[in-house]
């Protein structure tokens, strides 16, 4: 069995179980949406970190600025935003039709997309020069900056936040925001799959392990690295365009640009196996899973148990699950994970990986 | 810009924000110190460098509850932390020593997150102080107060950073350090024991941050969830004065204690970490252009 | 679609089992209230506060024979998980509580941002909530049906220190309209709410204001904006930014000698600023849902005194109103099951929405839109070390000390 075969394997599983997810799990559906979402952030974050050798701790900034900029349009097309926002979240004057939900949602999403997207051209070119941990510092310090802008913006709702456009009662929104979720995922997988098998990640690959030596043999660096950074930066703001819907109360530090989220992005990936694409994948569920266990059993010390396995993870698994395993039995295709899942996950895809 | 013409009116009030922004910028600059050691020694950055200030407050509370002075409070935190720097040191941290600086960030993250669950288990999540029993200064018909510990704060920050300069140039330990620092592998050959230099520069880490800690909660307050504004500003601090250049942090810690002061009086408290943090970027993109100028990068 | 409703119906038939095979042989049936509350986070002072009020309150309830419901005496629990302080956490705890815990009865987080988070979920499951600690009042103009909160909204927290600061313009020499107002609020939504109410009263009287500084949540100094407060020397200073702002804004404002004849704060007494700050915390005035001296009283507490005692005995520090509205809202809860005679959503909502008692809280009936509109705000003042009401005139224990003394001339 080729790789290749075995990619398109876990895709169509994948596939099917999201497909029929209503009706495996219809107690757990905003779960796995976040999940999706979650799959989507670590996949996105890896084109820059894992694939080209940026480590951006700044990436959560598309997930808010996706976000925000999706609730403008949405909201922005039917009333005057700064009305909405001023009624903190408005009243019962604010009332959108589903055709208006709709309408808001097929431009507000993509919008959000785009929006991150010319976001991280302009600080690409800011920021692109710098290498290491500069550059992972410097992210860092914008998005905190952009978070805190955003709490201060009254346009927005400031502090307050912004309430994502109510729906009205003819909309199932959990199964609405499952789908759009999932579609998501699965297109960025898609997308990945695409576009590690073309030249391009060769390109970015060279980048991550000689810059110098990449530039020297005449590539375009700083062009590849910028496509790189726009292309995850897309993805991440359409999750978060999704993320505000789904949450439906969009607050500037615990959900647009929650700092934590940003570090879970990068410890999905890790986990998984940066680098690779069925690795931010498989580390997204595990991540996942496991947090959410935590969160449900070890009430009151679930940070202490998050914390203990990121040290346990990063220190002991830097290579991730899917590194882990083709070390230790280089000849398997097909690797058991931890949880619990019905699916066998596979580092298909993985042998272009030099 | 009501704001500005304030400060020109009644220039008193450039006074006590200069020496607010002195006194909050010293501590800065206590906690920057031992980021800019474990960074330049052991190409680590410590994340956790907030949540060892809380816990330097938290035991300076301890002390006050056997009922002894929340000065003993400085020495307690700062001995306790030590131990506990090295502790971290013995069961983590050597682990990630030689590794990416990248999984040394999320390490030291995921070492923060349990600190921060674990004070709230066992202190609470309440806001909390300590009395120092120092009293006020009163200046200009009381237009400009000066709290005296606020005062001890800031000299003892000089004074910690004096003698930890002292002991890296004269002591045996702090020679080993600095030369690790210039060369791992060198220090090793000619018999330098860099475990346990990396150990002391860990360990030493954490007693600053310790000391820092019993003096903000004296001077302000702490709660279990405080780290991570004092955490990012240390990095500020460090990445402004570079790495090895102690004189360089205490300016860069009091320079931004000034700047967000005013900041935060002319721009509103809202946009305060905003500025501060739009500063980071600005000194790092502006050091990125000229350095790429000379086709180099900052690395 | 069926298939998909006979999963739901297995697995909340399953955790029923679950549930009474636990308790089977106990008692006749227990009733699961489920809470989100802020155990960890910025918010988990009074999270903790909140859930010891729950506590307290089922344990009084079920030592006294428990909720009889349709002939049946059934014991109350509560399923709780932590939200940590955050929305987006907090209303995925909702989901999981209704959805997998089969919770049918749901109680309120802490905080208004929380509770804005956890409302449409409660909404979307027709489970009712009864909430004791969001109190934004832009809660209640969205037409929830199964959201009922005990306490008074936003708007009125800060309402009668703005009143009474104007009508006592005269002994600064001044008119209402001619004060000034600076405003030192947290920027999370609940804060931004109490800014919003407190703007529109100080409108009403044409006050002006002056500084208008929004907090950031780590807040542990807020010396520059006192240092502004000092040139601008206005005539009012509200301050509000849960226990974290209180606490600060008492040790700064007596550190700096900020001198402003009227300051106004809320959670005062979550932060514990007499028992912390002693002297310094002198002459503050204090928003407060609920106070030990109101002449309040119900049939398990008694009075509002007693509820403080037993509250100290058990828990080993003074209640908070945090803490005394929790508790007022099981109560709630408790008559209406009572009264509902059945545990179906849909007529404990009924119920709920006819609700008009007494408790030791305060009186409880709710208006259209869920909001208790039968309880008023208290207004303390710390005078000797003591909080003393100081308005409405109707619970008043003593005139209000306006404008404080200068601090130069306290001893």
């Amino acid at each position: 069995m080729s790789t290749r075969t075995a990619g398109i394997i876990a895709y169509a599983a994948l596939f099917a179980i999201g497909l029929f997810g209503p009706w495996l799990f219809p107690a757990h559906l905003s779960q796995f949406s976040k999940l999706w979402l979650f799959m989507v952030l670590a996949l996105s974050w890896d084109l820059l970190g894992g694939q080209t050798g940026y480590n951006s701790f700044g990436n959560i900034m598309f997930f808010g600025i996706g976000m925000y900029a999706s609730a403008v349009l949405q909201v922005g097309l039917i009333y005057p935003v700064a009305d909405y926002t001023a009624a903190k979240g408005g009243g019962t004057e604010f009332v959108f039709s589903a055709q208006q939900i709709y309408a808001g949602l097929a431009l507000g999403v993509p919008f959000g997309g785009l929006v991150a997207m010319l976001a991280a051209v302009v600080f690409g070119a800011l920021l692109l020069g710098m290498r290491g941990h500069y550059f992972a510092i410097a992210t860092l310090g914008l998005a905190v900056a952009t978070a805190e802008l955003a709490a201060g913006w009254d346009y927005i709702g400031a502090g307050s936040g912004m309430i994502a456009p109510p729906l009205p009662n003819d909309i199932d929104g959990t199964r609405l925001f499952y789908y759009l979720s999932f579609a998501l995922a699965m297109l960025t997988i898609a997308f990945l799959a695409w576009l590690y098998a073309t030249r391009f990640r060769l390109a970015i690959n060279a980048i991550r392990d000689d810059e110098d030596k990449a530039e020297a043999l005449g590539h375009y660096t700083v062009r590849n690295k910028m496509a790189a950074w726009a292309i995850s930066a897309l993805f991440t703001g359409l999750a978060g365009a999704i993320y505000g819907n789904l949450s439906r109360f969009i607050d500037p530090h615990d959900i647009a640009f929650n700092a934590e989220v940003g570090v879970w992005m990068i410890l999905m990936a890790i986990l998984g196996g940066m680098g690779t694409l069925w690795g931010p994948v498989i580390g997204a569920i595990v991540f996942f899973i496991s947090k959410e266990l935590f969160w449900t059993y070890l009430l009151g010390w679930q940070r202490v148990a998050l914390g203990a396995l990121i040290v346990v993870i990063v220190v002991f698994f830097p290579e991730g699950i899917v590194g882990w395993v083709k070390n230790r039995w280089p000849r398997l295709f097909a690797p058991p994970t931890e949880e619990d899942s019905p699916r066998q996950p596979d580092n298909g895809g993985e042998a272009a990986h030099a | 810009m009501q704001n500005l013409q304030l400060l020109f009116q009644a220039p008193v009030f450039n006074v006590q924000l200069f020496l607010d922004g002195l006194f909050i910028g010293a501590i800065f600059a206590l906690a920057a110190f031992g980021m800019a050691l474990v960074w330049g020694v052991m190409n680590i950055i410590n994340v956790a460098q907030g949540e060892f200030v809380m816990l330097g407050g938290f035991i300076t509370l301890l002390v006050v509850q056997a009922g002894l002075s929340p000065l003993l409070g400085i020495p307690a935190a700062a001995l306790a932390l030590f131990v506990l720097g090295w502790l971290l040191y013995r069961l983590v941290i050597w682990r990630i020593v030689d590794g990416d600086m990248f999984i040394s960030l999320l390490a030291t993250f995921g070492i923060s997150i349990m600190m921060q669950q674990l004070m709230n288990e066992i202190f609470g999540a309440d806001v909390r102080t300590a009395e120092s029993g120092l009293g006020v200064w009163y200046l200009f018909d009381g237009m400009v107060t000066v709290t005296q510990i606020k005062v001890a704060a800031f000299a003892l920050s000089i004074v910690i950073g004096l003698l930890l300069w002292l002991f890296l140039k004269n002591a045996r330990l702090g020679q080993a350090i600095r030369a690790t620092a210039q060369n791992a592998r060198a220090a090793r050959i000619l018999g330098v024991d860099t475990d346990r230099v990396y150990a002391a520069t860990y360990a030493i880490n954490a007693a600053l941050c310790g000391a820092a800690g019993a003096l903000v909660v004296m001077a302000w307050s702490i709660h279990p969830y405080m780290g991570l504004p004092y955490t990012l500003r240390s990095f500020m601090i460090v990445i402004i004065a570079g790495l090895g250049n102690l004189a360089g942090v205490i300016a860069a810690g009091l320079g931004l204690g000034v700047a967000e002061q005013f900041a935060g009086f002319l721009l509103g408290a809202e946009f305060q970490l905003a500025f501060v943090f739009l500063l980071l970027v600005a000194v790092l993109v502006g050091r990125q252009i000229s350095l790429a100028r000379k086709r180099q990068y900052l690395k | 679609m069926l298939h998909r409703r006979q999963i739901l119906m297995a697995s909340v038939a399953a955790a029923a089992l679950l549930l009474a095979g636990a308790t089977a042989q106990a008692e006749d049936c227990t009733i699961t209230l489920g809470a989100a509350v802020s155990l960890t986070g910025k918010y988990s002072t009074n999270g903790k506060h909140t859930k010891n009020g729950y506590d307290l309150a089922i344990k009084v309830i079920n030592d006294k024979g428990g909720v009889k419901v349709g002939g049946k005496t059934c014991k109350l629990a509560v399923k709780y998980y932590d939200d940590e302080s955050t929305p987006a956490r907090g209303a995925a705890l909702a989901e999981r509580l209704i959805q997998q815990d089969g919770v049918k009865f749901m109680l309120g987080p802490y905080s208004s941002g929380l509770t804005k988070a956890i409302a449409p979920i409660t909404e979307k499951f027709k489970v009712p909530m009864v909430e004791a600690n969001g109190a934004s009042r832009s809660l209640f103009t969205k037409g929830y049906k199964y959201l009922f909160a005990v306490l008074s909204t936003s708007e009125q927290y800060l309402q009668s220190a703005i009143a009474l600061a104007a009508e006592n313009a005269d002994k600064m020499g001044k008119k209402p309209n001619q004060m000034t107002v600076a405003l030192a609020i947290e920027n999370d939504p609940f804060s931004q709410d109490i800014r919003a109410g407190v703007m529109d009263d100080a409108k009403k009287y044409g006050m002006k204001i002056v500084i208008d500084d929004k907090l950031p949540k780590e807040l542990n100094d807020m010396s520059t904006t006192l240092t502004k407060v000092k040139a601008l020397k206005p005539d009012i200073l509200i301050v509000s930014g849960h226990a974290k702002g209180a606490a600060t804004a008492v040790r700064q404002i007596a550190e700096m000698r900020v001198d402003v004849p009227v300051v106004a704060m809320t959670h005062c007494d979550s932060a514990k600023i007499i028992k912390k700050f002693g002297d310094k915390a002198e002459y503050t005035l204090c928003a407060s849902q609920w106070a030990p001296t109101l002449k309040y009283a119900d049939d398990y507490f008694g009075s509002a005194a007693d509820f403080a005692k037993l509250f100290e005995k058990t828990y080993g520090y003074a209640p908070p109103y945090q803490a005394a509205e929790s508790a007022a809202a099981v109560l709630v809860y408790k008559a209406a099951f009572e009264r509902a005679g059945a545990l179906d959503p849909a007529r404990v909502r009924d119920a709920l929405a006819a609700t008009d008692m007494m408790t030791f809280y305060g009186r409880v009936k709710f208006d259209e839109t869920g909001k208790n509109v039968a309880k008023p705000m208290v207004l303390y003042q710390v005078l000797k070390g003591k909080y003393v009401v100081v308005a409405p005139s109707k619970w008043a224990e003593a005139k209000a000390v306006i404008p404080r003394p200068k601090w130069s001339e306290r001893k």
